[in-house]
C-alpha cells in the first residue's frame, strides 16, 4: 500500500490552562480514509488536542495544516469550512431546538446560506439519520431525549455535511452493541470514501477492531505513534500508562448466606417494565444488563424515585420501604449514579469539592447548622486520591475537568456517602482502560464492606469481572440470570443479541 | 428494538397549550372577556377592541425588541429609556430646527436611528465586553434618561409638527358612543407588519434561528460555526430600533411629547412577552404568543378599570401575571425533564 499524504497535520501544538499544560508540542498526522485512533487516559489531553484542531480552543504555539495551507489559529467557522467536523464528548447540542435542526442546521450556518426552510432541513436530517440506520424522533427536542438518543443526534449531526476529517471524542460512550455496530458499518463506508476518521475511545476492544493507525497521549505529551497491527492491548495500555497493566480478575464468590440488604417484588411501572423482582444481598454486586430501552434504566430510575413505579413492593434491610420521590429514596438508604452525568450527575460550574460533598452536607453539619470545613476537606481530599481525580485543585470547577474526571466526581459524590445500596448506571463508561480495574476493586472493596451494589452495564468483560450476577432485562421483563458458571461474556452477549 | 413507550408522553395539557403557551394564553383571553361581559355588559362593544388596540399597538413593538433579547438568553430594561429618547428627541428636533416637519416618515426614520445608535451601547458593551445583559441594560438605561433629560430637554411639549400632528389623528377606525368617541390610529398597519417581520425572521432565517442557537447553549452555536458576538450586535442594534419606532409610536398616539414618560413600564412588557411562553432562560419563545401576551396584559387593565379597581392596583396585577408566567415555566420545565432535584439530594 502506497502512504497517502496526510490530509491534516498538527505540529507542536501547545496549550496551556493556567499552570498546567494540557498539550505540549504535540504532533498528529492524519491520512486520507484511515481510521486514526487517538488514546490516552484521562485528563491526557485528547479532547484538547481535537478543540484545537477544530478552532474551539486557541493553541499557544504550534500550527495546524491541512490542504498544504497552514494555520496559526482557526475559528470554529474556518475549521468546518476546511472539512473538519467534531462529535463533541459533551455533544455540544441544543437542547431547545428539535432533533431535525441541531442535525442539519450546520449544513445552513457552514453553507453561508440565509434563509430556513424547515422542510428542506428536515430533509437533510431525515437522510442523515436513515443513512445511519438508526431511529430517531425527527421533531422531539433534544432536551426531551435519552443520553443515547442525544449522542446519535450529536453523530448525526456530524456526518450532515460532506466532512473530510471527523473527529469522534467517545462517541459511543451512551450505546449499545446495535447502535455501535451501525456506527461502524457507517465508519468503514465514509473511509472507503476517503474521509479520514479521528476515534477516541477508552474501550480497546473497539478502537482496535476498526483502527488502522493509533496515537497515544500521556500526560499532555505523544507517548507513541504507529501502525495498530504493531500492538496489542497491553502495549497500549503500556504507553498509556508508561507501566505494566494488571487486567481485573474475575470476582470472588460472594459469601453465602448472607442477608438481602434490597428485596424487590413485582415492580411494575406501565409502559416502562413489568413484574421485576430480585434480591441483593449484602456485599454483593448484582448486574444488570440489555439493550436500550429495554427498561433498565428505568427500572434503576424508580428504585431512586425518579420515576416512582406504580406497582409492586422494595424493601430495604427488611423493612418495606415508599420510594416515591428522590428524597424517599436517600432516606431509605439508596444511592444513584446516573449515566447522564453531564445533566443529572453534577453542577459543572461549581467546583470539584461542592460537588463531591453535596450529596452528603447532612452529615458534614455541626451546631447551628455550619458546614464544618475541616471534616468537609478531608472527605473531598480522600475521595479525590481514592479515585485519582485529576485536578490541579479541589476549588477548580468542574467544567475544566476531563470528561472522564468529571465522571469520576459523579462517583465520589455518592461514594463518601456511603449508602446502604448503590445503583450505578454505567460506571465507567469514559474512564481509561488503566483506572477501570481500580475503580471495580474499589466497589468490589465496598461489597465486602456490606454495602449492596447494582452496576446496569453493556461493557461485558466489566460486568463479567465486578458482578457475583448477571440479571438480562428485555423488553421491561427479567428474561434470565446468569451466576457461576453461566457468568461468562459469550453467555452474556449471547443473550443481549438473542 | 424500540423502546416499551416513548421516553416522553406528551401530557394532554401540553397539547393544548402549544409550543409556546398560546392555547393557555387563548383561553385566558376568551374567560377573562366573558367573565367582564358578563359584570359590565358594555364591555361587549367595538369600543372596547378599539382601546385594547391603541394600548396594545405600541407596546407590541416594543415587546417584539424585548423578545428578541430573551430568545438570545439576555434580558432588556433599557427599551423604554430608548424608545422616549426617540420619540421626544425627535419632537424636539423636527421643533427646533424644522428639519423634516412636513412628513412623519422622516420622524420615524430618525427615531429608528437614534434606536440603532443608542442600541449600540447595548451592543458594545454585551458583545463586545461580554458583560452581563441586565446589568448593562440597567446601566444604559439610566444613562439614556439621565443624557435625554440634562441634554434633550425636560419639558413637555404639546405642539408638534406639521406632518406628525397630521398623522397623530389619521384614525383607522372611529367608534363614536355617548362617552365620546374611542379611535385606532393607522400606525396599528405598521405594528402589524414589524410582528410579521420579526416573526419571518425568527423562524425563515439562518440568523434567526442562529438567536435561537445562542440562547440554547452559546458555546455550541460557537462551535457550530454561528457568529455569537456578531449576532448579539445584531440583536441589541435591532431591538434599539425598534424600541426608536415604538417610542416614536407612543407620542404620536398620546400628541404630548413628555420625557417624563414611559421609564418604569418595562415591566408590562416583559411581562407580556413572559406570559407569551417565552422562555426567561433563553432560546424558546415565539412572536404569536407573544402578541398574544400582550393583548392579554392590555385586555386586562381595560377590564380592572371597567370593574372600577383602582389604578394603583394594576401594576401589582401585572406583577403578579409576571410572576405565575415565571413559575409555570419553571413548574413545567421541572416536570418535563423529569429532572433529578440534586438540591433536594443535597439537603436530604
Ligand atoms: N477549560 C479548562 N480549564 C482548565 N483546565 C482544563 C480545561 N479544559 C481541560 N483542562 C485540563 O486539561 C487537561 C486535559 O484535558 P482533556 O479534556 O483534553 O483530557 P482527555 O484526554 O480528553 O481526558 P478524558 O479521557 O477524561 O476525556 C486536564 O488536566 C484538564 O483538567
Ligand atoms: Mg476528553
Amino acid at each position: 500500500m502506497v502512504v497517502a499524504e496526510p490530509l491534516l497535520v498538527a505540529s507542536a501544538v501547545s496549550k496551556h490552562y493556567g499552570g498546567i499544560a494540557a498539550l505540549e508540542e504535540v504532533s498528529l498526522q492524519v491520512r486520507p480514509g484511515e481510521v486514526h485512533c487517538l488514546a490516552g487516559e484521562n485528563g491526557s489531553g485528547k479532547s484538547t488536542l481535537i478543540k484545537v484542531i477544530s478552532g474551539v480552543e486557541t493553541p499557544d504555539s504550534g500550527s495546524i495544516t491541512m490542504d498544504g495551507k497552514s494555520f496559526a489559529r482557526l475559528t470554529p467557522r474556518q475549521a468546518i469550512s476546511l472539512g473538519i467536523e467534531v462529535i463533541f464528548q459533551d455533544f455540544s447540542l441544543f437542547p431547545n431546538l428539535t432533533v431535525a435542526e441541531n442535525i442539519a442546521m450546520a449544513t445552513y450556518v457552514a453553507g453561508g446560506r440565509r434563509t430556513v426552510r424547515p422542510r428542506t432541513l428536515r430533509r437533510i436530517a431525515a437522510e442523515v439519520v436513515s443513512r445511519i440506520g438508526v431511529q430517531l424522533d425527527l421533531d422531539a427536542r433534544v432536551e426531551d431525549l435519552s443520553v443515547a438518543d442525544r449522542q446519535l443526534t450529536a453523530i448525526c449531526r456530524a456526518l450532515a455535511r460532506d466532512a473530510r476529517v471527523i473527529f469522534m471524542d467517545e462517541p459511543t460512550t451512551a450505546l449499545t452493541w446495535r447502535e455501535v455496530e451501525a456506527l461502524f458499518a457507517v465508519v468503514r463506508s465514509l473511509k472507503d470514501s476517503g474521509v479520514a476518521l479521528v476515534f477516541v475511545s477508552h474501550k480497546l476492544e473497539e478502537v482496535l477492531r476498526v483502527s488502522d493507525r493509533i496515537t497515544v497521549l500521556r500526560n499532555g505529551v505523544v507517548a507513541v505513534t504507529g501502525d495498530v497491527s504493531r500492538f496489542d492491548r497491553a502495549a497500549i495500555v503500556a504507553a498509556m500508562t508508561g507501566r505494566a497493566f494488571t487486567e481485573t480478575s474475575p470476582a470472588d464468590s460472594a459469601r453465602a448466606g448472607a442477608p438481602p440488604v434490597l428485596e424487590v417484588d413485582q415492580l411494575s411501572l406501565r409502559g416502562y417494565f413489568e413484574d421485576v423482582s430480585f434480591l441483593v444481598h449484602q456485599g454483593e454486586v448484582l448486574g444488570v444488563t440489555g439493550l436500550l430501552g429495554s427498561g433498565r434504566t428505568e427500572i434503576a430510575e424508580a428504585l431512586f424515585g425518579i420515576i416512582p413505579a406504580d406497582h409492586g413492593t422494595v424493601r430495604v434491610d427488611g423493612k418495606p420501604v415508599r420510594l416515591r420521590s428522590v428524597h424517599d429514596a436517600i432516606r431509605a438508604g439508596i444511592g444513584y449514579v446516573p449515566s447522564d452525568r453531564l445533566t443529572q450527575g453534577v453542577f459543572l460550574d461549581q467546583t470539584i469539592s461542592l460537588n463531591v460533598i453535596a450529596g452528603s452536607i447532612d452529615r458534614l453539619v455541626g451546631r447551628g447548622n455550619l458546614l464544618r470545613r475541616g471534616k468537609a476537606q478531608q472527605m473531598v481530599e480522600r475521595a479525590a486520591a481514592e479515585l485519582r481525580i485529576r485536578m490541579s485543585s479541589a476549588s477548580a470547577t468542574v467544567r475544566s475537568l476531563s470528561g472522564g474526571n468529571q465522571q469520576r466526581v459523579v462517583l465520589a459524590k455518592w461514594l463518601v456517602r456511603n449508602p446502604h445500596i448503590l445503583i450505578l448506571n454505567s460506571p465507567t463508561v469514559g474512564v481509561d482502560v488503566g483506572s477501570k480495574h481500580e475503580i471495580l476493586e474499589m466497589l468490589r472493596a465496598k461489597g465486602r464492606d456490606g454495602m449492596g451494589i447494582i452496576v446496569i452495564s453493556d461493557d461485558v468483560p466489566e460486568l463479567v469481572a465486578v458482578c457475583h450476577r448477571v440479571l438480562v432485562v428485555r423488553r421491561g421483563r427479567i428474561t434470565d440470570e446468569l451466576t457461576g458458571e453461566r457468568l461468562t461474556e459469550e453467555a452474556i452477549v449471547k443473550e443481549l443479541v438473542a | 428494538m424500540r423502546p416499551l413507550a416513548p421516553a416522553l408522553r406528551p401530557l394532554p395539557l401540553d397539547r393544548l397549550r402549544g409550543p409556546n403557551n398560546e392555547g393557555v394564553l387563548v383561553v385566558s383571553i376568551v374567560v377573562l372577556s366573558l367573565v367582564v361581559g358578563a359584570v359590565d355588559s358594555s364591555f361587549w362593544s367595538v369600543r372596547t377592541l378599539l382601546n385594547i388596540g391603541s394600548a396594545s399597538l405600541e407596546n407590541v413593538v416594543f415587546a417584539m425588541a424585548v423578545l428578541i433579547v430573551i430568545i438570545s438568553g439576555g434580558i432588556d430594561v433599557s427599551f423604554m429609556a430608548i424608545g422616549i429618547f426617540a420619540g421626544y428627541g425627535v419632537i424636539v428636533l423636527t421643533g427646533s430646527t424644522g428639519f423634516g416637519a412636513s412628513s412623519a416618515w422622516v420622524g420615524f426614520v430618525l427615531a429608528a436611528g437614534i434606536g440603532v445608535l443608542l442600541g449600540s451601547l447595548n451592543a458594545a458593551a454585551i458583545a463586545g465586553l461580554r458583560l452581563p445583559t441586565l446589568i448593562v441594560t440597567l446601566g444604559t438605561q439610566g444613562i439614556i434618561r439621565g443624557a435625554m433629560l440634562a441634554y434633550v430637554g425636560s419639558k413637555v411639549i404639546p405642539n408638534y409638527p406639521q406632518g406628525l400632528d397630521r398623522l397623530s389623528t389619521d384614525y383607522l377606525f372611529t367608534a363614536s358612543s355617548s362617552a365620546g368617541d374611542t379611535r385606532l390610529n393607522i400606525l396599528i398597519i405598521p405594528a402589524v407588519l414589524i410582528c410579521l417581520l420579526v416573526s419571518l425572521l425568527l423562524r425563515y432565517t439562518t440568523l434567526g434561528r442562529g438567536i435561537y442557537a445562542i440562547g440554547g447553549d452559546a458555546e455550541s452555536a460557537r462551535r457550530a460555526g454561528f457568529r455569537v458576538a456578531g449576532t448579539q450586535v445584531f440583536i441589541y442594534l435591532f431591538a434599539g430600533l425598534l424600541a426608536g419606532v415604538a417610542g416614536m409610536m407612543h407620542v404620536t398616539q398620546v400628541r404630548l411629547a413628555n420625557p417624563y414618560e414611559l421609564v418604569g413600564g418595562e415591566l408590562d412588557v416583559i411581562a407580556a412577552v413572559v406570559l407569551g411562553g417565552t422562555s426567561i432562560f433563553g432560546g424558546k419563545g415565539s412572536v404569536s404568543g407573544t402578541v398574544l401576551g400582550v393583548v392579554l396584559i392590555a385586555l386586562i387593565k381595560n377590564s380592572l378599570i371597567l370593574l372600577g379597581v383602582p389604578g394603583t392596583w394594576q401594576r401589582a396585577t401585572v406583577g403578579l401575571l409576571l410572576l405565575i408566567g415565571v413559575s409555570a415555566q419553571a413548574l413545567s420545565a421541572r416536570v418535563r425533564r423529569r429532572h433529578v432535584d440534586f438540591l433536594a439530594q443535597a439537603s436530604a
